[in-house]
């Protein structure tokens, strides 16, 4: 028994850090979204081995089954622009910050092995029940029903800005010419600004 | 249930928060950034589930990652959206191109 929980913290360690890395090293945009897949697999797989079920369901239904899946529409909506960002210029200073931060990670981790003395900390039994649906149920509608409130609404709010924002009526934004002025345009300098707007100038 | 030590899972979210935050600071590919903000949330998640394992006594940090859930679901939600938008102007998603307000 022991050993297998051994091995499938194991596993779900392998899943996380190297879906960790290859979302943040894949030139592919779609590649990227799959090892983000495989990182919220094996999160999920911890939250079971740390008795907290109800968030494992979660993770996977809304990370999984929704926020990956918003990626890959996004993705495939912009198209085969996504893959093709060059990380050349102006790479100094990304590497020095990341480099920095690397040296604080690594001192932060030293001192999580220091955490309790000499030897590493076991953890208690877990409670009768410890995060159940009832349990955190019984929690979030009685401690944390103010929470639970104002986050539907945040979520409210967020469904009608993504709408807003993403409903493509901001043409008038930055000074580019409004939809009318471009219909009655002459359409032969329509080819220079398509080109200059593939290069990322403004238009 | 408990065999695996609470440094254990720590470690693995403090590397896992470091990929996300190298990964934010290192690529300009806008939707690699938000994958990288979400690596680093899930990072979060863990360390308040752990802390929770290890002091059972309330389900606090179980209620809080929760929350940190609905968070980011609304932010990859408006993020995405402020992409789409800004593909649609500039014709790109390099974060280095959003610099209209930079003059």
């Amino acid at each position: 028994m022991r050993s297998l929980e051994i091995v499938f913290f194991a596993i779900c360690t392998l899943l996380v850090l190297l879906g960790g890395v290859f979302t943040v090293a894949a030139k592919n945009p779609i590649r990227g979204a799959m090892g983000l897949l495989a990182t919220i697999i094996g999160v999920a797989g911890m939250y079971l081995l740390l008795a907290a079920e109800l968030l494992a369901a979660v993770q996977v239904i809304v990370y999984a089954g929704a926020v990956v899946i918003l990626f890959l529409f996004v993705i495939m909506l912009i198209g085969p622009t996504t893959a093709e960002t060059s990380d050349a210029r102006g790479a100094v200073g990304r590497y020095v910050g990341a480099i920095v931060f690397a040296l604080c990670a690594v001192g932060a981790l030293y001192a999580i092995m220091r955490f309790g003395g000499d030897k590493l900390v076991t953890m208690p039994p877990p409670a009768a029940g410890m995060g159940s649906v009832e349990s955190i149920g019984r929690e979030i509608f009685t401690r944390a029903v103010v929470p639970f409130q104002i986050a539907g609404l945040l979520l409210l709010i967020a469904v009608v800005g993504a709408m807003a924002v993403a409903s493509g009526k901001q043409d008038f934004v930055h000074g580019t010419d409004p939809p009318k002025d471009k219909a009655k345009g002459n359409p032969a300098d329509a080819i220079p600004q398509k080109a200059l707007a593939q290069k990322g100038q403004p238009l | 249930m408990n065999a695996i030590p609470l440094e254990y899972y720590l470690t693995v979210a403090g590397v896992l928060f470091s990929i996300g935050c190298i990964g934010f600071l290192l690529r300009r590919n806008l939707l690699v950034l938000l994958m990288s903000i979400e690596l680093m949330l899930n990072a979060v998640n863990l360390t308040l589930v752990a802390f929770n394992r290890m002091y059972p006594q309330s389900h606090g940090g179980q209620v809080f990652a929760f929350f940190v859930i609905v968070v980011a679901a609304a932010e990859a939600a408006i993020g995405l959206a402020i992409v789409l938008a800004f593909f649609r102007v500039r014709k790109t998603i390099r974060s280095d191109d959003a610099d209209l307000l930079r003059n």
